[in-house]
């Protein structure tokens, strides 16, 4: 007889999928003239390449029939409900918009994130959390560590592979030193990193029967979280140009001018 | 009164007196057309709405053509956004053009993707298992197969746009439900089978028969037909046939052209070794045989003896679809060009600097701009419910063919010798668009059908003219008011006819430029068709030149239009559409005012009576026929 656990993990398991709406990473990021920031308008965005990775798990343990129902959430203004299409065209089953426009936008970090998507996995019942282990535009991977810290989850972060054994997740690490393989037990969070699969392409089809699913749209104050900011950007600059080197004749001119900068 | 208006100013009396119907015949080479005399009299009395009838009437219809059509509702818009992603990302991650071009056949994975992501199906409608999208919105996913891979783009349009277009125009309930699933999700593909080795160009002389039982079951198919797209991997065939039938009056049994849906499962379908071709490697390209094939009565497509009326609209109804791929190509070499111009220093500077690169980029945009326009103007008119496209439809096919090909051209220029090599992708582009200019209709037998089209609609107008001068009375209005514009046009006055007020104000200029020469060009088609008569049909030197004409003229409309709308909703780049526009329009008014006075001129007459005979004596002489200037 199956632990009822075990039971409960594999038929009614929800998983809950950030999808973070970044700028598109071909596309060559220019610093505002008044370096408050980047330019976003009329740049093309996508959803964070991490996220696909997450949603693409997500939707893999499904299939297996591992999970029930996969959430995908967004947090931001108008425009992230076509990141939230995305995965759901992909295969998430619902979505969840999480309204956050303006000047609460432009300060929303990970520690408002994760006090979001705790809420809501309290809300949800969720059984997992997958998450890209970063986003391209602010690479501050902490989203997923703070969720699992504030739900008092355990967290695989970093997993190139995951797979679900009873009512506990093996997950398989990419750290410096290699690959680290841990067992955490249910409910917990995973961020992805790049080679825990290749996400697959939206198909028409798809992206048709995705018009059908379902987006609810939530306040953070509806989750009795407050998204103001403790922090403040004072500027943003480009990254200084690359300067030219300087060719030396022997090795002994290396080292004097290594000396010299104060290198060595 | 009005008799004595008409007496008294002879060489209007003359002219208008003069009057023949110029009635043309329904074997009209290359016409889509079957007009019966009845059918001829009906136009005539119709109004038409497309811009190009009424052109060649020296008239502006601005109902189809301003304002710039804009017709995909929020819900519509959206849902293309969505798809745009998607569809660009696997032309840029997982085809492989080049690797295409060089296994000369289409690579299994990307096939296999392609058919997930839905490609194959996408104008079936949705409970048929396709995507079910608009004209408009299929001409912007197709836009993007134009920029990455031709070779794709006709292995997917011969399927769709032309293999079972014929199904879903003129096939019954049954036949949709039967074929279009399996057709949309790939599972069948399908192929368009009207050429001959013995006609191409003269489709109507095709000799595949295919007669019927006695029984009137099934059909009995024999014949071949060469170089179609997709001939080795389809399974279902829209096939073009001769079918004895019985002339309702005369009695007597005539051939007539059927069209049919043939299944390879049938029996006796074979087919030959893929071409080995200049371009659209990837794109399958073989001969076809019929053998004793048995096709069910139920397979016939449209009436039977309809068959050349569904092909002609096959082809119509496809065409918009290349002028928005080959937009589409035309914007993925531009930004070749522009990145090679923008990085390469020669000579201590840029090369973009340089007046002789900044004149190729500058005419470069320009086409594509045009194509770009002229695409979606046809889409659009076609999303909205137009039934009167055909002149533009063809105007564009012939536009965005040759705009293609000279930008692409120019790309390599101005890359330099980096084009001529493989690796920079642009070579390939201009192979590949070479066959644009021959199939679906040649340029020159298209030329010939925009220009006879808009002759036999501008001859149905003279016809009830002459008509209205048999009862001058009763007829006094409209006869003062076509003496008045024909006075006036032959002194050089405007003729009342103006765009102010329909274009933005910017752009008045460009209008009246636009409106002036298509003033001269509806004089000019009356005075050729009162010299001419039928036999316009057979002046080809003439033909061509006012086809010239027309298009430039259509490409004037279609740019005022575009830019006219950028200006009114204040468009960043309305200012650079602006310039487009103007320049487009000043050029295109001079070749336009060019050819006008050169087909009024007594020089033509001669020219083309020499290129008549130059090319005689070059065919008596089997090649060249100046001897050698070394004299051996």
């Amino acid at each position: 007889m199956l632990p009822l656990r075990f039971r409960r993990v594999t038929m009614s398991a929800r998983v809950l999928v950030g999808v973070k709406r970044v700028i598109d990473y071909a596309v060559k990021i220019r610093v505002k003239p008044d370096r408050t920031g980047v330019v976003t308008d009329g740049v093309k965005h996508s959803m964070n390449p991490f996220c696909e990775i997450a949603v693409e798990e997500a939707v893999k343990l499904k299939e297996k029939k591992l999970v029930k129902e996969v959430v995908a959430v967004s947090c931001g203004p108008q425009q992230v409900q076509e990141t939230i299409r995305t995965a759901l065209a992909m295969g998430a089953d619902r979505g969840i918009h999480v309204e956050v426009s303006g000047k609460d936008y432009e300060t929303l970090g990970p520690l408002q994130v994760s006090k979001i998507f705790a809420a809501l996995a309290k809300k949800e019942q969720a059984d997992l959390i997958i998450l890209g282990k970063q986003a391209i535009d602010d690479d501050c991977n902490q989203t997923g560590q703070m969720t699992a810290a504030l739900l008092d989850w355990p967290q695989g972060t970093f997993a190139s592979e995951v797979t679900l054994e009873a009512d506990k997740l093996k997950v398989v690490r990419e750290i410096d030193g290699g690959l680290e393989t841990i067992k955490i037990k249910l409910p917990a969070v995973v961020t992805a990193d790049l080679r825990l699969n290749t996400p697959r392409y939206a198909t028409l089809p798809n992206i048709m029967k995705a018009k059908k699913k379902k987006i609810v749209n939530v306040k953070p104050a509806d989750l009795g979280v407050d998204v103001s900011s403790r922090l403040e950007v004072l500027k943003v600059d480009e990254p200084p140009q690359r300067q030219s080197g300087v060719k030396v004749e022997t090795v002994h001119d290396l080292v004097e001018k290594l000396k010299e900068a104060g290198r060595i | 009164m009005l008799l004595r208006k008409v007496t008294q100013s002879p060489a209007i009396c003359t002219s208008v007196l003069r009057l023949r119907p110029a009635v043309l015949d329904k074997n009209v080479v290359g016409s889509d057309t079957t007009m019966t005399a009845e059918k001829v009299d009906k136009a005539a009395n119709v109004e038409s709405k497309s811009f190009a009838v009424n052109m060649f009437k020296g008239q502006i219809s601005t109902s189809q053509v301003f304002p710039f059509p804009s017709v995909l509702n929020e819900e519509q818009s959206q849902f293309l956004k969505e798809l745009v992603g998607p569809c660009s990302k696997f032309f840029e991650e997982v085809n492989d053009p080049m690797k295409n071009d060089a296994l000369e056949k289409v690579e299994e994975l990307t096939m296999e993707g392609l058919k997930e992501m839905g490609a194959f199906g996408l104008q079936v409608p949705a409970d048929l298992g396709g995507v079910g999208l608009t004209n408009t919105q299929y001409a912007r996913l197709v836009e993007i197969v134009g920029m990455h891979d031709l070779g794709v783009g006709i292995t997917l349009g011969a399927h769709q746009s032309i293999g079972f277009k014929g199904i879903l125009l003129f096939g019954n309930p049954q036949q949709k439900e039967k074929y279009l699933p399996k057709l949309a999700t790939g599972e069948h593909v399908a192929a368009f089978c009207l050429t001959e080795p013995a006609s191409g160009s003269d489709a109507a002389s095709i000799k595949t028969s295919a007669v019927r039982s006695p029984c009137g079951q099934y059909y009995t198919m024999n014949g071949s037909k060469i170089w179609i797209s997709n001939g080795g991997i389809a399974e279902i065939f829209t096939v073009f046939a001769k079918t004895p039938m019985k002339d309702e009056k005369t009695g007597e049994m005539k051939d007539k052209i059927t069209a049919f849906i043939v299944e390879r499962s049938f029996g006796g379908v074979t087919h030959g070794p893929p071409e080995k071709k200049m371009g659209i490697k990837a794109s399958n390209t073989a001969e076809v045989y019929f053998e004793n094939v048995r096709v069910p009565a139920e397979c016939v497509l449209g009436e039977v003896g309809g068959g050349f009326k569904v092909a002609m609209n096959i082809l119509n109804n496809g065409r918009f679809g290349m002028a928005a791929a080959l937009s589409g190509t035309m914007k993925g070499v531009i930004a070749k060009a522009v990145d090679h111009a923008a990085n390469r220093t020669q000579f201590g500077n840029k090369i973009h600097n340089y007046g002789a690169i900044q004149e190729k980029m500058a005419r470069m945009a320009m086409l594509q701009y045009v194509t770009e326009s002229m695409a979606y103007m046809v889409s659009g008119n076609m999303d909205s419910g137009a039934t009167e496209f055909q002149i533009e439809a063809a105007i564009s096919k012939i536009f965005a063919s040759e705009a293609a090909w000279l930008v692409t051209d120019e790309c390599i220029q101005v890359m330099g010798g980096m084009g001529f090599m493989k690796d920079a992708g642009v070579e390939r582009v201009l192979r590949d668009l070479r066959i644009f200019r021959i199939f679906e209709g040649t340029n020159d037998i298209l030329r010939l059908f925009v220009a006879l089209n808009g002759f036999q609609n501008a001859g149905n107008q003279l016809k009830s003219l002459q008509k209205a001068l048999k009862n001058p009375f009763g007829n006094a209005g409209v006869l003062a008011t076509e003496i008045t514009k024909r006075a006036k046009r032959k002194a050089g006055l405007g003729t009342g006819l103006t765009l102010q007020g329909t274009v933005h104000p910017e752009l008045n200029h460009s209008g009246e430029l636009t409106v002036k020469a298509i003033e001269q060009f509806g004089a000019v088609i009356e005075e050729l068709l009162l010299k001419h008569g039928k036999r316009i049909i057979d002046e080809q030197f003439v033909l061509k030149r006012v086809a010239d004409c027309a298009i430039d003229l259509y490409a004037m409309v279609v740019v005022l239009s575009r830019a006219s709308r950028s200006l009114s909703q204040g468009h960043p780049s309305a200012q650079h559409e602006k310039m487009l526009c103007e320049t487009w329009c000043t050029e295109a008014h001079e070749r336009v005012m060019q050819d006008i006075k050169f087909l009024r001129s007594g020089t033509s007459k001669q020219i083309f009576k020499n290129l008549r005979a130059i090319s005689a004596a070059v065919v008596e002489n089997g090649g060249v026929v100046s001897p050698h200037p070394l004299g051996f």
